[in-house]
């Protein structure tokens, strides 16, 4: 049987609020436990939450982004259900009228095609504490200082049909939403957390298939992963006849497997109902037209302008443009060193080689913008050719200095001096007579042939520093002199 | 002394006719002599009052003149106190000492009173006797077989004994004017988001409000000064600016229109008791109020209304409890689950658990809208019902409850006789209103109380008509036997 896989994922990031979506207290990660949940995250007696403005504007940037419905009014509601690691025994969400209603954006797959995905809604929440199992003996501690983290929950349309499609979506979503600047997307520290709800039905079906949810899966690698094993275990239930239960499984990436959590037959009944300690959202166009206004540039934009602008291939633009800081890292570089199309390439090849392969973030990078523009400026001007440019960037990156300070510690200056090139031109047709002659007994394309040992030969007398044009014109000049002279 | 007014004791202690160290002293051997008699008091903190009134004189002697310096008052024990336990009247928060006042609780402490201790109650003020409290029922003043009412009882009874000449009361559906109204002392529930809630343990957060508990409606004038207006922590706290409520006591009540609802004088109010209040509102007619007849039609569906949305939203406001971070926790739990339900089943008592059940059943899926969707839309009518008659009176007056106070036990194993004792308060707290309660007389030696309901925010007319009707009267100077004596 041939299946069709439908897909929607909810996503939920964490916005960039300084602090909590109801408390003062600091959303910062990596505290040591407990030190950042004040009275209001612990749920102490009395307590009420106090809703942080900045989370609401944040919201709205999204929704814009993405084109959707603004909620002007938007309810809270309480979803109730007990764990340790949720205070009050129940999560202020909002169930019935979220804050951003439908919208869409556009995913380009790698073979350049491009879908449009819809997004059912987004709504504001907070996130809960966390329960830490190691370390306390069979007993579990609780940390709450992820407790009231504000969370923008992105539901999408079951518009997906692959995992490649699930991924493109997930780096789509997290481009746009570290662009404008509301998430640090950090997947390996939690700021966004994917919940895959997956269904197989016959290829040209139109109905949906029974679907199982997977949990919190964390990184696009393990979104892949866990969408192939689901897909291959939903087949293989329905190849065999069975059927599909509905329920919550966890992918567990260390045996790349997917097992049942709980069963929705048995689920929690959450009893949303709104929450009385909180008014409605009530927001008006006018808030909304003003934060329009000051909304950054956005990548589909940015990559259109990459093009325009700059004059870059679809693909160079998409990459460059997808995050911003990688965008304004380029532009920069672009702009420092007055050549788009050069510093497309270095930043591509050389700076984001160097990061995959130290798994370092931008931000982390020892290379910044205006050390790389000095270094292709040297190229550009002719002080190193490309390749000694390669080199002096790896120095750079061990932190050896500046472009300047090493090519000058090293000496890597490209020798232009025309009469020094003159005497290592010389220097090697003195000292290869027979490879003159055989020059010159040869027809054009193998005299082309040959002309390239002359080169290598003067490069290695230049420990790679004459500058390869002036070589060419030198040796061609030389060489056709000494054929004349021979001659007569 | 215990037998002054708020304002004649400001006036004594800034006339140094006494010290508020002496007051105090007073207040604590009175409590100390006469307060096994009631069980008015969960905690008293002699060390703490001793400490406020000694830096309360200080102030006095440098000529400070704020209208409560000095003067001791008692907080329901629903007000979270910094360093000072509050219980909540429940075993799950005996051991519970917040390290942070409640904005009411600090808005006092600023205003330089002495917090002599915190006052019995229904258990999570849940109740209508205090009866449901952990630490044994109080005890009302007038006849001690008899309930104080609930569920702020404690603070009744000790005002009516003259233990404390102030305490602070909450009103979810009655718990100020109900106990009010059966120790004969003057209770004032305000608009819904007059008085912040912040650390006010949760009841019914959409209904729950915080209010003055006194012998007159000016010393209760006093303490809404003190405690009223927005809180930015409190989102549905009102940013309606605050009247100083002891401007407009004196105002004549020549053209004051007094709507009195055919349904607060039907079948269900006792005779006696109806006298009283009749004889209460010719007092007020005397002065030149009119009296209007009108309907509020849908006052019977008030109980069912209230009795859904107040257990469901106190279901989820009690799910904290949960013996993890604080309160109760049961000995060497098992595992996740034996520590909820054991500590849950340990911490509350009875009607706690009764109401977290009905709640929870209520919300629940499929039930939603048959129960609670159902009850806002009633709640909405309830509401309407008071708007439309306030086109045409300025308040509404009837009885506070059925009657006078019943003996202790006599409603404990009828839960439903015990709701119906809230016929007359729960459609106030529905339609966030004020409302008051004011000796009208007694029945048998026990005290009966007016009722006098408000426009939203119109607390000012409320404290004037009742300042009135105290001016003309002297129910509300009358005082129950000291016990033992």
């Amino acid at each position: 049987m041939n299946w069709e896989v439908v897909i929607g994922l909810e996503v939920h990031l964490q916005l960039a609020t300084q602090s909590k979506i109801f408390s003062g207290a600091a959303t910062r990660f990596g505290a040591e436990p407990n030190t950042q949940a004040c009275a209001v995250d612990l749920a102490m007696p009395g307590m009420l939450p106090v809703l942080n403005e900045q989370a609401v504007r944040y919201a709205v940037m999204f929704g814009l982004g993405i084109g959707a419905e603004i909620g002007l009014r938007s309810v809270f509601d309480r979803k109730n259900y007990f764990y340790p690691d949720l205070p009050k025994g129940y999560q202020i969400s909002q169930f019935q009228e979220p804050i951003v209603g439908r919208g869409h954006f556009d995913i380009q797959l790698e073979d350049g095609s491009v879908r449009r995905i819809g997004i059912t809604r987004a709504h504001l929440e907070e996130d809960a504490g966390k329960s830490l199992h190691e370390d306390f003996h069979d007993q579990t501690g609780i940390d709450l200082n992820r407790a009231g983290t504000p969370l923008l929950e992105i539901v999408s349309e079951p518009d997906l049909r692959s995992a490649e499609e699930a991924v493109a979506y997930l780096k789509t979503l997290h481009s746009l939403v570290t662009s404008l600047g509301i998430s640090d997307g950090n997947m390996a520290e939690g700021s966004m957390r994917c919940d895959i709800n997956l269904s197989l039905r016959p290829a040209g079906s139109d109905t949906l298939g029974t679907r199982a949810e997977i949990k919190n899966v964390n990184s696009f690698r393990f979104v892949e992963k866990a969408i192939h094993h689901e897909v291959e275990r939903q087949a293989d239930i329905l190849e065999s006849g069975g059927k599909v239960v509905q329920e919550t499984r966890l992918y567990d990436a260390d045996r790349d497997e997917t097992r049942s959590m709980r069963s929705k037959e048995v689920a929690n009944d959450y009893r949303y109902f709104p929450e009385p300690d909180l008014l409605p959202i009530v927001i008006e166009q006018s808030w909304v037209d003003s934060i329009r206004a000051r909304l950054p540039e956005l990548p589909a934009a940015r990559r259109e302008r990459f093009i325009a602008d700059y004059g870059l291939g679809a693909y160079d633009a998409t990459v460059l443009a997808a995050e911003r800081p990688l965008a304004e890292f380029y532009e920069a570089v672009a702009k420092g060193c007055g050549d788009a199309k050069i510093a497309a390439n270095w930043v591509q090849v050389e700076l984001l080689g160097q990061l995959n392969r130290n798994d370092l973030q931008l931000s982390e990078s020892p290379v910044d913008a205006p050390a790389l523009a000095a270094l292709l400026q040297r190229i550009l001007d002719g002080s190193i050719s490309g390749k000694i440019g390669k080199q002096v960037f790896e120095a750079m990156w061990a932190g050896e200095g500046d472009a300047d300070s090493i090519i000058e510690a090293r000496g890597l200056r490209q020798v232009s001096d025309s009469s020094a090139l003159q005497a290592m031109v010389a220097e090697v047709i003195r000292d290869n007579p027979e490879q003159v002659a055989q020059y010159l007994a040869a027809d054009e394309t193998r005299r082309k042939k040959l002309s390239g040992f002359f080169v290598g030969q003067i490069m290695k007398l230049s420990r790679g520093q004459a500058n390869p044009q002036m070589v060419s014109n030198l040796l061609n000049e030389q060489l056709a002199d000494a054929g004349e002279n021979g001659d007569t | 002394m215990h037998d002054l007014s708020v304002a004649a004791l400001a006036l004594g202690l800034r006339n140094r006719d006494f010290s508020s160290t002496e007051l105090t002293r007073h207040c604590l051997q009175r409590i100390r002599a006469l307060d096994p008699h009631y069980n008015s008091f969960i905690s008293v903190d002699e060390v703490g009052a001793l400490d406020a009134a000694r830096q309360a004189d200080t102030r006095l002697a440098a000529g400070e003149k704020a209208p409560l310096l000095g003067i001791p008052l008692a907080h329901k024990d629903i007000f979270c106190t910094s360093g000072l336990r509050t219980s909540c009247g429940s075993k799950m928060l005996d051991n519970f000492v917040p390290p942070y006042d409640a904005t009411v609780t600090r808005r006092l402490r600023d205003a330089g009173t002495v917090l002599l201790g915190k006052t019995n109650m229904d258990e999570f003020a849940m109740g209508s006797s205090s009866e449901t409290s952990f630490y044994g029922s109080s005890r009302n003043p007038w006849d001690t077989s008899r309930v104080p009412g609930g569920s702020s009882g404690g603070s009744a009874a000790a005002v009516a004994a003259r233990l404390a000449p102030l305490a602070t009361g909450t009103d979810t559906g009655g718990s100020i004017r109900q106990p009010a109204a059966f120790c004969g002392i003057t209770g004032l529930k305000p608009t819904y988001g007059r008085v912040s809630r912040l650390g006010m343990v949760a009841y019914a957060s959409s209904l729950d409000q915080g209010g003055p508990m006194a012998r007159s409606a000016e010393d209760c004038a006093l303490l809404l000064n003190a405690i009223a207006g927005f809180d930015p922590q409190d989102s549905t706290s009102s940013e309606q600016p605050v009247e100083d409520y002891t401007a407009q006591l004196a105002q004549p009540l020549s053209g004051l229109r007094i709507g009195l609802p055919r349904e607060y004088f039907g079948e269900g109010l006792e005779q006696a008791t109806g006298e009283r209040i009749r004889a209460a509102l010719a007092l007020l007619e005397q002065q030149g109020a009119t009296l209007v007849d009108i309907a509020l039609p849908h006052t019977g569906l008030s109980i069912p209304t209230y009795y859904i949305i107040a257990p469901a939203e106190a279901s989820t406001n009690l799910s904290r409890y949960d013996g993890v971070r604080y309160g109760h926790r049961c000995e060497n739990p098992r595992n996740l689950h034996d520590l909820y339900t054991r500590s849950r089943q340990e911490g509350f008592g009875d009607e706690v658990k009764r109401r977290i059940l009905v709640g929870t059943y209520a919300l629940s899926a499929g039930y939603y809208d048959a129960y609670y969707r159902k009850a806002q839309q009633v709640r909405r009518l309830i509401r309407q019902d008071f708007l439309d008659a306030f086109t045409d009176v300025d308040v509404i007056a009837g009885p506070t409850t059925p009657g006078p106070a019943f003996g202790l036990g006599a409603k404990t194993n009828d839960p439903v006789a015990m709701y119906l004792e809230d016929v007359y308060t729960l459609a106030v707290n529905l339609a966030g209103l004020p409302a008051m309660s004011v000796p009208a007389g007694q029945v048998n030696g026990l005290p009966v109380g007016l009722q006098l309901i408000g426009q939203h925010f119109d607390e000012s007319r409320l404290l004037n008509v009742a300042h009135q009707l105290q001016q003309a009267s002297d129910w509300h100077l009358q005082s129950p036997p000291e016990a033992g004596l």
